[in-house]
C-alpha cells in the first residue's frame, strides 16, 4: 500500500503498473468444474432455459427474450441452476450456472461470410465476450452519436497489467477488431491509448503494428493515476471535457478495452465467440500473476490454483485497489469485464471511521476534478444530496477514489459520493414514475 | 454455501495513506516542544504546572462534554490536548489555576464542542478562549505585572509590545532581533522563543500537518504592513522584525491560523486568509486598542474564511448554472 510520504508538501505519486516491453505469458488453470454467468436481466424464474439443458462452448443463452440480455456459455456442459444475484446498490442479475462436461464442443456462431460482419451481429453475440465491448451505444444508422472510439491498452487502476498484456500480445486480433469496429459503427476516428513507457521499445512497436494496419492513431497516456480513467483520457488525450453529469458517449466518445476489441476481431475472423479472459491476480503480498481463465470461473478455483490462502476477515476485490468492488464470496465468478482480482489480508484492510470531516483539505488538493470535497462530504453525510449536486458539483466526480485514500478523518468519501448519485437517481425515477 | 468464510465487504478505495487525526495532533504537540522546553527552562516549575494543568483540563472538559452530550468519546484523537497545550503556551507561567480551568472550558466547550466538535468550529477555539479571557480578565495577560517576580537574564523585563505601544519604539530598543529570536523576552510560556517556534513550524509545514500557504502569507502580511508603518514613522511603529518575533505572532502563525476547521483549503483563499490575518495583526497593534492584536486578527480571518473559500478553481466539466 502506498503510504503518506514523510514530507507532506508533495502529493503522493501513483505510478501505473508497467510491463515495460517484457513479454508476459498468462498462466492457465485447469478447466473449472462449473461456471457461473451473470445475465443483466433481473431474475424471473428459469425462463427459456431448463435445468439439465445441454449447452456448447460459445453458445448464446437467452433467458427471457433477446431484449433483456444474454450470456455466452464459456464451457460445454449442462445448465445446473438459474438463480437471482443481487449486486452493488441492489442491482439484480440472474446467475446461470453450468456444470462442465469433459468433452468440449464449440459452437460456430458466424459463417465465414463477410456479410455476417455487422453491427447487429456484434450486438447480438458479442456483448458477453471478454472485455465486454460496449456496443449498445451504437446505432446502425448514420446518425450514430459516437464519433471517436478509444481503445484502451492501459488499465485504469493501479497494479493491473491485463490490458497492457492484451495490447502487446494480440496485435493481430486488435487490428482486425479496429477495422471491423470502424466499419460497422461508422466511427470517424479510432485512438489507441498506450502507456507512456519512455524507453520501452516493445509496446510502441506493437501498438505501431496495430495502428499502422488499421489506420488508428496512437497516443500515450501519462503513467500516473488517474490518467487512464476515461474522463482523464477524454480530457488529456482528446481534449474533450465530459460535462458534469453527462456520459462520455453523450459527447461522442466510446471506450473499449484492448481485450474487447480483440474479442471482436477474433470472433468475426474465427466465427466463434471467445470465452477466455485475461486477468491480473494480485496476491496478498502484492505480487502479481497474469492468468487466463474461462469466463464464469469461480474465484475459488483461481485461489486454489495459485495458492492463495484466505482467512476470515480478508478481503476479495474485483478490480484494482482504488476503484474495485469487494465481493463476499469465493464463489463469485470472473465476469467479461473482470480485469483484476485482488486479495487483501485482514491486517491490511484499511480502516474507515465515522469521524466528521476536520476540514484538513487533503481531499480538495488531490481531487483531479477540483471538487470541493470537504464541503461535498458534509452535505452527503447529512443526506442532503440535492444540495451536494447543486452547490458542490457532485456530478463532476470522475470516480478516482483518491479523496478517500488521503482523508485524514478516514471518511469513506467516495462511497458517500456514489451513494448520493444513486439516491438522486432513485429520486428522479420515482418522481418520473409519479408524474407519468 | 455452508461454512462460508466471512470476508470484509467494503467500498473502494481499498487503500488508505495511513494519515489520521491522532497522528496530526501528536505531531503538532511535538512541534510545540522546542518552544515549550525553553519556557520550562526560563520560568521553571510554574510553567510546567500551567502546561500540565491546561492539557489535562482540556482533555477532561472534552470528556465531560462527550458524556454530557452522550456522544462518542473523542479524547483519544488528541485534539483537546492540542487545544490545551496551545492555550497554555499563550499564558504567563504565573497564571492562576482558575484561569487555566476557565480558559480550557472556553476553548474546548465554547470554542469547539458547542459548534459540533472537531471540524465544525468556525473560529479557532484557542483564539476564542483567549479573546474572551482578555476581555474579562485582562490583567492575567499583563505580562509586566504577572511576571514581576521573575528576575531573568533578559535585556529588559518589559513586554516588548506593551512597551512600544505605550512609549514608542525606543522603549523596546533594548531588544535586539537576536534577543527576541532566542527568547530573551517575557511573554507566554511557549510564545517567546522565536527560533523554537520557527523550527516547529517548519517541521509542521514540511510534514504537511499545517498548510504552508497560510503560515507564509501570514508572515508576509505582517512584514509588509509593519514595513509600511515603520517607514512612515519609525519612532512610533515597530520594525517588521519586532512584530514578527514578539507577542503571540509566531504561535499564531504556526499553531492558531492554520487550524484546520477555521481556515480555508483552496490555494488563493489560503493566501488571502493568511495575508488578512497578518495585516490585521499589525493594524490592531499599531492603531487599535490592544498591544497584541494577533488573537483578534485571527478571529477576523476566521470570520472571512467561509467567504474566502468560495474562491476556488472550476470543477472538471463544470456546467454553468443559472
Ligand atoms: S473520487 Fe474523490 S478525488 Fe476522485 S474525482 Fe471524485 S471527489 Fe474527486
Ligand atoms: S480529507 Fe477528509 S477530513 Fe480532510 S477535508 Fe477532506 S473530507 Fe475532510
Amino acid at each position: 500500500m502506498i503510504k503518506r510520504s514523510f514530507f507532506g508538501l508533495t502529493k503522493p505519486r501513483f505510478a501505473y503498473e508497467s510491463v515495460n516491453g517484457k513479454s508476459l505469458k498468462p498462466e492457465k488453470i485447469s478447466m473449472p468444474r462449473s461456471v457461473t454467468l451473470f445475465c443483466k436481466a433481473p431474475y424471473k424464474g428459469n425462463g427459456l432455459l431448463t435445468i439439465g439443458e445441454k449447452v456448447k462452448t460459445g453458445q448464446k443463452l437467452v433467458l427471457y427474450g433477446d431484449s433483456e440480455g444474454y450470456v455466452i456459455s464459456s464451457v460445454t456442459g449442462t445448465v445446473s441452476s438459474v438463480s437471482p444475484y443481487i449486486g452493488d446498490f441492489g442491482k439484480s442479475y440472474t446467475a446461470i450456472t453450468i456444470s462442465a462436461a469433459t468433452q468440449e464442443e464449440t459452437e460456430d456462431v458466424f459463417g465465414k461470410d463477410p456479410a455476417d460482419i455487422s453491427l447487429e451481429n456484434a450486438k447480438k453475440y458479442l456483448a458477453f465476450s471478454p472485455g465486454a465491448p460496449a456496443l449498445e451505444n451504437f446505432s446502425g444508422s448514420d446518425e450514430s452519436q459516437i464519433k471517436t472510439i478509444v481503445v484502451c491498452g492501459v488499465d485504469a487502476d493501479l497494479l493491473i497489467f491485463t490490458q497492457q498484456y492484451v495490447m502487446s500480445s494480440r496485435s493481430e486480433d486488435i487490428s482486425k477488431g479496429i477495422s471491423i469496429l470502424k466499419r460497422i459503427t461508422g466511427a470517424e476516428s479510432v485512438v489507441i491509448a498506450i502507456p507512456c513507457n519512455g524507453n520501452a521499445p516493445g509496446s510502441m512497436k506493437n501498438a505501431g503494428a496495430v495502428g499502422g494496419a488499421s489506420g488508428a492513431e496512437i497516443r500515450e497516456i501519462r503513467s500516473e493515476y488517474p490518467a487512464a480513467l476515461p474522463h482523464m483520457i477524454a480530457k488529456e488525450v482528446l481534449g474533450q471535457v465530459v460535462p458534469a453529469g453527462k456520459t462520455w458517449e453523450e459527447i461522442g466518445i466510446g471506450f473499449f478495452s484492448a481485450e474487447a476489441v480483440a474479442s471482436v476481431g477474433q470472433a468475426f475472423s474465427s466465427g466463434r465467440i471467445p470465452v477466455s479472459k485475461a486477468v491480473t491476480l494480485i496476491k496478498k503480498d502484492m505480487s502479481k500473476v497474469l492468468i487466463e481463465v474461462r469466463l464464469g470461473t469461480p474465484l475459488r478455483d483461481i485461489f486454489d490454483a495459485f495458492d492463495v490462502k484466505l482467512n476470515e476477515k480478508d478481503r476479495i476485490i474485483i478490480g484494482g485497489p482504488l476503484t474495485g468492488a469487494a465481493v463476499y464470496s469465493e464463489d463469485f465468478p470472473v465476469q467479461p469485464d473482470t480485469d483484476a482480482i485482488m486479495v487483501q489480508d485482514a491486517e491490511s484492510v484499511s480502516p474507515v471511521s465515522d469521524y466528521p470531516c476536520i476540514n484538513c483539505g487533503e481531499c480538495v488538493r488531490i481531487c483531479p476534478a477540483n471538487i470541493p470535497v470537504n464541503m461535498l462530504v458534509r452535505f452527503c453525510e447529512a443526506g442532503q444530496y440535492q444540495g451536494a449536486a447543486d452547490m458542490y458539483d457532485l456530478y463532476a466526480c470522475i470516480g478516482c477514489g483518491l479523496c478517500s485514500f488521503v482523508c485524514t478523518a478516514k471518511i469513506p468519501i467516495f462511497q458517500y459520493i456514489r451513494l448520493a448519485k444513486y439516491e438522486l437517481e432513485r429520486m428522479r425515477l420515482t418522481e418520473e414514475a409519479a408524474n407519468a | 454455501m455452508l461454512n462460508q468464510k466471512k470476508f470484509i465487504v467494503s467500498h473502494a478505495p481499498f487503500w488508505h495513506n495511513g494519515s489520521g487525526i491522532t497522528e496530526r495532533s501528536y505531531h503538532t504537540m511535538l512541534a510545540a516542544l522546542p518552544a515549550l522546553l525553553m519556557g520550562f527552562y526560563q520560568y521553571g516549575m510554574p510553567a510546567v504546572g500551567v502546561i500540565s494543568l491546561s492539557v489535562s483540563a482540556a482533555m477532561l472538559w472534552e470528556l465531560a462534554f462527550n458524556k454530557a452530550a452522550k456522544l462518542p468519546v473523542t479524547v483519544g484523537d488528541g485534539n483537546a490536548a492540542v487545544v490545551g497545550l496551545v492555550l497554555a503556551m499563550l499564558l504567563p507561567a504565573t497564571a492562576p489555576w482558575w484561569i487555566v480551568i476557565m480558559g480550557t472550558f472556553l476553548a474546548v466547550v465554547v470554542g469547539k464542542n458547542i459548534f459540533g466538535g472537531i471540524g465544525s468550529n468556525p473560529f479557532n477555539p484557542v483564539a476564542v478562549a483567549v479573546a474572551m479571557m482578555m476581555l474579562s480578565w485582562g490583567g492575567c495577560f499583563d505580562f509586566n505585572q504577572s511576571l514581576v517576580n521573575y528576575e531573568l537574564n533578559f535585556p529588559s523585563m518589559v513586554y516588548p509590545l506593551t512597551a512600544v505601544k505605550n512609549f514608542g519604539v525606543s522603549a523596546a530598543d533594548a531588544f535586539t532581533v537576536s534577543d527576541l529570536i532566542w527568547g530573551k523576552q517575557i511573554g507566554g510560556i511557549g510564545a517567546g522563543f522565536g527560533l523554537g517556534l520557527i523550527v516547529g513550524g517548519i517541521y509542521l509545514m514540511l510534514r504537511g500537518f499545517i498548510r504552508w500557504e497560510i503560515s507564509l502569507s501570514f508572515i508576509a502580511g505582517i512584514i509588509l504592513t509593519a514595513l509600511l508603518f515603520n517607514t512612515s514613522d519609525p519612532s512610533r511603529y515597530g520594525s517588521p522584525m519586532l512584530h514578527l518575533f514578539s507577542g503571540y505572532t509566531l504561535v499564531a502563525v504556526f499553531f492558531l491560523a492554520p487550524e484546520d476547521s477555521s481556515s480555508p483549503v483552496n490555494f488563493i483563499p489560503m493566501l488571502l486568509y493568511g495575508l488578512t490575518a497578518g495585516v490585521m495583526t499589525v493594524l490592531i497593534r499599531n492603531i487599535g486598542a490592544y498591544a497584541d492584536g494577533v488573537i483578534f486578527a485571527i478571529l477576523v480571518a476566521n470570520l472571512l474564511n467561509p467567504l474566502l473559500d468560495k474562491i476556488r478553481p472550476k470543477t472538471l466539466g463544470h456546467i454553468g448554472k443559472a
